[in-house]
């Protein structure tokens, strides 16, 4: 099947909502401050996402509270969010709801499509390629009334702090923890990528309640990887769209020798070519999207391929963001380090580009010497 | 009549075709029929050869002649044709222009060359010499034209020829529909590093041309030029292919059968290399997608771009993964193939001809300005070559 790798009208129209919204709600320097803060997000740009316009659930099916829409909406909503280097926990909730929607799970669900966070409890560098349900560090235990116990740690996971629930993979079954449970702390860490900081959990008996195991957990912990991969390339694409698009302006501007220097081939190549790097990265990260949107059987190669060519893009273009601008890109005062530290994040995330080459190995039949 | 412009209307219109014409009939008769039909390019219009129908259906078209067994017009040898020539007649010929050349050049019955690069103007195709000079009620030409594929079995060329010295250089160009069988054309085979003779030399020696030839307004000849390299950008990127049907799949059969090849640092080499091919065949796709209405946009440049510099690497390895085995060349006559294969041959064979990949068509350096400048919107270089009569520049 040849899926379509256009953006619709409606996919269009939702991009310059969303772009309108994040230049009004979300300017640099605010996303500076925020990163500054001890809080760890924005929590009136999520309020905005979420519960006010929905854009946070609009893979959730409208009887359960979500706008119906698919991935392929979710993955524009991302390319915006990417170009704002936001500071909310978008993607962590996306890959969340289609953990629930795997499992069916309707009440939290609905939670989630009110607003509500709720987050994965993996190291962010867990993809879909590893085994995530028999990830060492969480025991499963019984309390007196037979109900579950989860004692242990995980640590650096993103787009946890604000969460309410928590999605646990331990002992190859997955379960739900309140964040407020006793015995559950949740302790932030300091983070490269400050617009999405990661944090420590920590569990000391903290009751719990199991969602799914065996097969059906697994599949449903894939599943949501698999999204995850895909969705983080339109992350990247945008960010790294940002990043050419400002550097390109900053460079028609910026004088030396008495010509702009974006007049010089050294730079002109440079930007070419990361240019021909976008076009396709765009390619692929909405192939990959729409593949995860309607459940392709290819969807898992197509993830593995995004994640392969879209984070080394997204880095390289932050990268050439901060090279070009020369002094004033390595200044606190100037958004470049932000973009430099959410691609270097995000080219970790889900697995880096060498894990995905090693996961297409398998998947395009290309075997180890 | 409403146009068709759904797949399914293709398709019923291509099954009633196929009834009432023989695939195993005359070849020409069959190609010329399913010109008339609209069938051959469905995006061109009515009475051209289309139906005006969206560009991105064509594949289903293609797909049912082809599931059918019906006789295809040898796409490989007559690229230049369908992908250069014919979308620029389309878009500057004169009614009698495109009602002339399409339909035999649709058919394979006419084969097209391009005579735009020169030995003094490559990079710099603007900067051409070859003079073209009114005489009486037509053009006599006079220069010298390279790297011109084909031009041994052509019929026809497009030639970029200078009819205003005076002018500034990009002023002072008019486009011309060559007859490559008039007096004073020779063509010379070029031998190229890969041995083989695929280019020609073509000298131009006071060959005189009708006014009916002259494609565009005199002077006009550099826009017109440009709808040819921009087709010719995206003709040289942008064939539709299946996963690991380009060169990237030779590399990767090879590794799959000859494990006692297999390194660990190659096999990172090759799913780098399977990514980027895979991601540039994505690209074709989206582009083909967007180009269902309209011209071609700048991506094809990006296409161009990219697959240069990937089928050169994808060569390069695939020799070092063969070890001496990859030296073994099959042979070094000069032969002059008939249609352009840029995998056909062995291993050093592809290795040499994907040098030209960067080369022909817009040097990749050029291809980079071109996005920086057109693209991007960066400032230009400062020129010396812009202002002045073109006949008093430095060469």
């Amino acid at each position: 099947m040849t899926l379509d790798l256009r953006y619709t009208e409606e996919q269009e129209a939702l991009r310059d909502s969303v772009r309108a919204m994040l230049t009004d709600r979300a300017p640099w320097a605010r996303v500076l401050k925020v990163a500054e803060s001890p809080e760890p997000d924005d929590a009136d740009l999520w309020r905005l996402l979420s519960a006010e316009t929905g854009l946070a659930a609009l893979a959730v099916p409208e009887h359960l509270g979500g706008a119906g829409a698919t991935l392929a909406e979710t993955a524009v909503v991302l390319e915006e969010l990417g170009r704002a280097v936001a500071p909310v926990p978008y993607l962590g909730t996306a890959v969340a709801g289609q953990l629930l929607l795997h499992l069916g799970d309707g009440e939290l669900l609905r939670d989630l499509a009110g607003g509500e966070v709720v987050a994965l409890a993996l190291p962010f560098d867990v993809g879909p390629a590893a085994s995530g349900l028999r990830l060492p560090g969480v025991e499963v235990s019984t309390a007196a009334d037979g109900s579950p116990l989860l004692n242990g740690t995980v640590s650096s996971v993103a787009d946890a702090l604000r969460a309410r629930v928590l999605l646990v993979p331990a002992g190859g079954a997955l379960f739900a923890v309140e964040a407020d449970a006793a015995g559950l702390t949740r302790t932030p860490v300091a983070s490269l990528d400050e617009t999405r900081p990661l944090c420590d959990l920590s569990m000391w008996n903290a009751p719990a309640r199991l969602l799914a195991a065996g097969d059906r957990a697994a599949a449903g912990l894939d599943a949501a990887l698999v999204a995850g991969a895909a969705l983080l390339a339109s992350e990247q694409l945008g960010l790294a769209q940002w990043c050419l698009d400002t550097t390109v302006e900053y460079l028609k501007t910026r004088f030396q020798f008495g010509r702009p220097v974006g007049s010089f081939q050294a730079l002109k190549h440079r930007l070419a070519d990361l240019w021909v790097e976008l076009v396709q990265a765009r390619a692929v990260a909405r192939h990959a999207a729409a593949a995860v949107a309607v459940g392709d059987p290819d969807a898992r190669l197509a993830a593995a391929l995004a994640q392969a060519h879209c984070g080394p893009v997204a880095v390289r273009a932050a990268e050439e963001c901060v090279q070009m601008h020369g002094g004033i890109g390595f200044t606190w005062e100037h958004p470049a380090h932000l973009y430099l530290k959410r691609a270097k994040s995000a080219a970790v995330a889900y697995g880096t580009a060498a894990h995905h080459r090693a996961a297409l190995a398998t998947l395009a039949d290309l075997v180890p010497a | 009549m409403t146009q068709p412009v759904t797949a399914e209307d293709l398709q019923e219109r291509v099954d009633g075709f196929l009834a009432g014409h023989d695939v195993a009939g005359d070849r020409r008769e069959f190609l010329r029929a399913r010109f008339d039909a609209g069938l051959a390019w469905v995006h061109y219009p009515d009475g051209l050869g289309g139906l005006g129908a969206p560009r991105v259906l064509q594949p289903v078209v293609d797909q049912r002649f082809a599931a059918a067994g019906a006789p295809d017009n040898s796409p490989r040898r007559i690229g230049i044709g369908l992908g250069m020539a014919a979308p620029t007649i389309l878009r500057h010929g004169t009614a009698a222009q495109r009602a002339r050349f399409l339909r035999p050049l649709w058919t394979a019955e006419e084969v097209w060359c391009q005579l735009f690069s020169e030995p003094g103007a490559g990079s710099d195709l603007a900067g051409v010499a070859t003079r073209a000079v009114r005489n009486g009620d037509g053009w006599l030409i006079d220069g010298q034209k390279v790297w011109t594929s084909m031009a041994h079995q052509a019929r026809w060329g497009i030639l970029l020829a200078r009819t205003d010295p005076a002018a500034a250089k990009h002023a002072g160009l008019t486009y011309f529909l060559c007859d490559m069988h008039a007096p004073g054309v020779e063509v010379r085979p070029l031998r190229q590093a890969t041995g083989e003779a695929e280019f020609n030399e073509v000298f131009l020696s006071g060959v005189r041309l009708d006014d009916e030839l002259r494609l565009g307004a005199v002077g006009e000849g550099w826009a017109v030029a440009r709808t040819t390299l921009m087709n010719e950008r995206v003709a040289i990127g942008g064939a539709a292919l299946p996963r690991e049907g380009g060169m990237i799949g030779v590399l990767v059969r090879t590794w799959r059968t000859r494990p006692e090849l297999r390194t660990p640092a190659l096999h990172d080499e090759v799913l780098r290399l399977w990514v980027r091919a895979e991601a540039l065949r994505l690209t074709g796709i989206r582009l083909r997608q967007q180009l269902a209405a309209g011209e071609p946009g700048p991506e094809g440049s990006a296409m161009k771009l990219a697959f240069a510099a990937l089928t050169q690497q994808i060569s390069g390895t695939e020799v070092e993964l063969l070890g001496a085995e990859g030296l073994r060349h099959d042979h070094w006559r000069a032969d002059r193939p008939e249609e352009l294969d840029l995998i056909g041959r062995g291993p050093t064979y592809r290795w040499l001809r994907a040098k030209g990949n960067s080369i022909e068509g817009g040097t990749s350096e050029v291809l980079r300005n071109i996005v920086a400048e057109r693209v991007l919107g960066l400032p230009a270089e400062p020129r010396q070559d812009t202002g002045a009569a073109w006949k008093d520049l430095p060469r």
